[in-house]
């Protein structure tokens, strides 16, 4: 069986993300390394606490050669727009957890709205990345087949 | 610490669009959130978004005008204000042109299909925004 472990978001700044992944989101850092022998690479990956089998990695757009000036540039403009994708999160109380986030300071661009399949909310981080906050009804989840007509 | 990308800042704009389309949000609000001046701005998130703030505005209310024609009861002039649009006419109009089909004829051929299928709203409000290839026509504040 092949599991999911890890997934990675590109942040503009790591302590920026760190901050608000942990005091605001409410997750906790795993790992939190800089290795001088990759010339100073950080590693930090944060998780949340009730899903200590999966981290989320924050890795800045590494600097030229890794990456080529014009490539690092493309890809930190499509994050800083919030096209670089998003994270889907569920919560068994979007109510109350939107109300907490928004008393941490962040802001919405989707209040929790009713949609056939429950309560869905979305916000950005500080980078630009999308981050989804949904209350799944009974019966509905991110795995079920769509019935066909 | 401020963004050093100028396109977060015209991410906030757009967030503003998303939040506050039922209010009488305007591109000079919109500005204002991206910290620009509105000639600026305009220009800003045309090269940023590939299409004017007043056009991302206005279809941003139409995608919503369509999600509760096809999951509401309301009435095509509830909707209409619910949006943040003006005029019944204009939205009428505008709705056709983007969407080939008056607001209740588009009602009237959409099944629930979504009811079936777990799409999370995001992908479906980005899917559902069609284009606006013309002049807007809600009355509000002119094309920029």
């Amino acid at each position: 069986m092949i599991s999911l472990a890890m997934t990675q978001v590109w942040v503009h700044d790591q302590d920026v993300a760190k901050d608000f992944y942990t005091t605001k989101l409410g997750w906790e850092v795993r790992q939190d390394a800089v290795i001088p022998e990759l010339g100073g690479f950080r590693f930090l990956t944060v998780g949340p606490p009730a899903q200590p089998d999966i981290a989320v990695a924050l890795l800045v757009v590494p600097p030229a050669p890794i990456f080529d000036e014009e490539t690092g540039a493309q890809l930190k403009a499509l994050v800083a727009k919030g096209q670089a994708g998003s994270l889907f999160l569920t919560t068994d109380d979007i109510q109350a957890d939107c109300e907490a986030l928004k008393a941490r300071g962040v802001q919405f661009y989707e209040e929790p709205t009713e949609y056939p399949y429950g309560r869905d909310s979305g916000f950005h981080d500080p980078s630009g990345n999308s981050i989804r906050l949904a209350q799944v009804k009974p019966g509905f989840s991110s795995t079920r087949e769509p019935v066909s007509a | 610490m401020a963004h050093p990308e100028p396109e977060r800042h015209l991410l906030r704009a757009r967030d503003l669009a998303d939040t506050r389309y039922a209010d009488q949000v305007d591109v000079g609000a919109m500005a204002a959130a991206a910290g620009l001046s509105r000639a600026h701005f305009s220009r800003a998130f045309a090269g940023a978004f590939g299409e004017s703030p007043g056009a991302y505005l206005l279809t941003r209310r139409l995608e919503r005008a369509a999600a509760l024609l096809r999951n509401t009861d309301h009435s095509v002039a509830e909707i209409c204000f619910e949006v943040g649009l003006a005029s019944v006419g204009s939205f009428t109009t505008s709705f056709k042109r983007v969407y080939g089909q008056t607001p209740t004829e588009y009602r009237a051929s959409h099944p629930t299909a979504a009811t079936w299928a777990m799409v999370p709203s995001c992908l479906i409000q980005e899917y559902a925004r069609r284009g606006n290839r013309t002049i807007r026509e809600d009355g509000g504040a002119p094309t920029e």
